[in-house]
């Protein structure tokens, strides 16, 4: 069985907190993988280890059975590619000129025909040519993704990990990026890791999603076996239903629970006391070896 | 070189109206470069003749070519010493000078990631202008002789700058630690220099005035030659990273993840372009408006490609303190006002209508 990317055993913290605790898994070519989680779970920042962007204390990344932490950086960025959650630039630069920059690990002092006829295919494949013009700065939300996904898509790597790329988008705009995403695991083969809120989303359009709390995977596998009420209350502290949509498990919330086993509802005039809630159900206990192929 | 060359890219074979409104684009950037160096040759023929000997804009050009081919341009002895040794190296300084300032800011703003950075703001001149005070009131200078003040200068411009750079080696320190610690400094450094003034007797004050305000009358070819030789190695070493620039103003961790040790790129530039701002400095005393504002009418005009923004960056800073030094000696002569209070007055205006008129409505966000 071929894997694309390996984690094992990633360990990462800043001072003496720890934020990842012994992260492994396996995904294996073109597959669409989430990480989902609360917040302050490490989805984030197990991303940014494994672009090394972060430096993890412990453990090894491959892609390819190769070691990343091995790499210099031009070595990861041919390799890996990343979209941030969004950029904050204190400098506009126009979008062809913000996509060109992902052509850096390629290319020299001089960007040659080919590398910005590279941008102007990607710009086309993602139906932004029309804004090759704009000020990155003037574009809405939505639009401000696609040109970052289109820099990553022009660094030309097997691999894509993205930092939660719907959280300022409306509905529309989300299912757009999240099409794109999946077209590219179909089309161009590229196996994609991402961080996302939205479990519906995941749901929808993954072929594997990892569950994390507190640092560590919790539940990981196919999107039904994944986002299960059970699962989803021990994480989230949330109680849901779960029904089955085209046979992707589509989650509705009903209401909080309390982390001290007493749950509440929305306004919360009304208080019923739930099942105490502190220790996890053994079906997610901390699962290490995760394989996602 | 030879490399692929794929221009035409749609499946009908032509090019596509974005594509020929950026390949305009391109060619507008080069265009604008080409035009702000004749821009510069033209201003320095016209700057040339303004003094109290009256010379035409021709015989200034005559002047300047008759040493490279002295049998095709013949000029009287007395216009050739004058525009050789008096008007001319003073403007090639104040090009040199301009140049430097200019290239600076821009780098400097676009590793720290902030529109107000600029040798003035990192603190660099105080220390400078602190250097000065030393050596003007103690008399304590690591050199002496012509060298005495400048000396000083340059080594406590140096200073300040590797705190800074010091601060930046450190794991964690932000760009906009570096900006308030370079605010710091400046603080820091105008109060130890009040405290000398304090103390100055009449000539120690004027002295320290006088370098404070910024002036090119102090260039000689000696001079130029030190400046040049600087600016011939360091420039290319920070046009070298003119991608890493661009990249690194998306973030450090963008700039990561595409290849970038932005980090390292950070020190690099900071310690190269220091030393050009020490260097400048120490010859022309406090020229805070240069290094500020010719990164950003770059920007305005050109886009953020620090390929083409650097050097013009350079030659916009060049060109504005030597129209102003133009400025600065003609305006109520003979008396000659200080090129440094000069520069703000005729820069701060035309900054002030490239920001309301600007093409694009946000350049920095």
């Amino acid at each position: 069985m071929m894997i694309q990317l390996q984690a094992k055993g990633i360990v990462f913290g800043y001072n003496s907190s720890p934020i990842l605790k012994d992260v492994s898994f396996e995904i294996g070519p073109s597959r669409l993988v989430t990480i989902v989680g609360p917040n302050g779970s490490g989805k984030s920042t197990l991303i940014k280890c494994i672009d090394r962007i972060l430096a993890p204390e412990r453990g090894s990344i491959l892609i390819d059975r190769k070691e990343v932490t091995k790499m210099d950086r031009l070595e990861i960025a041919k390799n890996l590619s990343y979209v941030p959650q969004s950029s904050a630039r204190t400098f506009s630069s126009n979008v062809f000129d913000t996509v060109l920059m992902g052509r850096r690990p390629h290319i020299g002092w001089l960007s040659s025909s080919d590398d910005e006829e590279r941008v102007w295919e990607v710009l086309r494949l993602l139906g932004i040519e029309e804004l090759a013009m704009s000020g990155f700065a003037e574009l809405s939300g939505g639009q401000q993704q696609k040109v970052l996904i289109a820099r990553a898509l022009v660094q030309e790597t097997k691999v894509m990990l993205l930092d939660e790329p719907t959280s300022n988008l409306d509905i529309w705009h989300q299912l757009d990026v999240m099409n794109i995403v999946s077209d590219l695991v179909k089309k161009r083969r590229m196996t994609v890791l991402m961080a996302l809120h939205d479990l519906n989303l995941a749901s929808k359009y993954s072929h594997g999603i990892i569950m994390m709390k507190r640092g560590r995977i919790m539940a990981a596998g196919d999107p039904a076996s994944v986002l299960t009420p059970e699962n989803i209350e021990a994480i989230y502290n949330v109680e849901v239903a779960v029904r089955s949509q085209s046979e992707e498990p589509f989650i509705v919330p009903i209401r909080q629970i309390k982390p001290n086993g007493s749950g509440s509802k929305p306004g919360g005039r009304f208080f019923t006391s739930g099942k105490r809630r502190s220790r996890l159900p053994r079906s997610i206990a901390e699962i290490k070896e995760i394989r996602l192929s | 070189m030879a490399k692929t060359v794929r221009r035409s890219s749609n499946r009908s074979g032509k090019r596509s109206k974005m594509q020929e409104a950026h390949d305009s684009f391109v060619f507008a950037r080069y265009f604008f470069m080409v035009a702000i160096v004749a821009f510069i040759v033209l201003l320095t023929g016209f700057i040339i003749t303004l003094g109290p000997l009256d010379i035409s804009v021709a015989e200034a050009y005559r002047a300047l070519l008759s040493r490279a081919y002295p049998s095709s341009f013949q000029v009287d002895p007395l216009t050739e010493r004058v525009v050789w040794n008096i008007r001319f190296p003073r403007i090639v300084g104040g090009i040199l000078a301009g140049f430097g300032l200019g290239v600076c800011g821009c780098v400097m703003q676009a590793v720290l990631k902030n529109p107000l950075a600029s040798p003035f703001t990192l603190g660099i001149s105080s220390g400078a202008q602190f250097g000065i005070a030393v050596a003007a009131v103690l008399g304590v200078s690591v050199f002496g002789g012509p060298y005495l003040l400048i000396g000083n200068a340059f080594l406590f411009a140096l200073l300040c700058s590797a705190f800074i750079i010091g601060l930046a080696s450190v794991k964690g320190a932000t760009s906009e630690t570096l900006i308030l610690a370079g605010i710091a400094i400046n603080y820091f450094f105008s109060a130890m220099s009040q405290l000398f003034r304090y103390f100055a007797d009449d000539e120690q004050l004027r002295l320290m005035v006088s370098w404070g305000m910024g002036d090119l009358a102090a260039f000689s070819w000696s001079k130029i030659t030190i400046l040049f030789g600087v600016f011939a190695v360091c420039i290319p070493l920070l046009m070298l990273k003119a991608w890493d620039l661009n990249i690194m103003t998306s973030g450090d961790e963008t700039a990561k993840s595409i290849g970038v040790n932005a980090e390292r790129v950070r020190v690099y530039v900071l310690l190269i372009s220091s030393l050009v701002v020490a260097t400048v400095v120490c010859f022309t005393g406090t020229i805070a408006f240069i290094g500020l504002v010719a990164p950003h009418m770059a920007r305005m005009i050109l886009g953020g490609d620090h390929r083409f923004l650097i050097p013009a960056s350079g030659i916009l800073g060049a060109s504005v303190l030597v129209a102003a030094d133009g400025v600065a000696m003609n305006l109520i002569a003979p008396t000659v006002i200080p090129t440094g209070i000069m520069t703000s007055v005729v820069g701060v205006p035309f900054f002030m209508y490239l920001m309301l008129k600007g093409r694009r409505k946000e350049f920095w966000t």
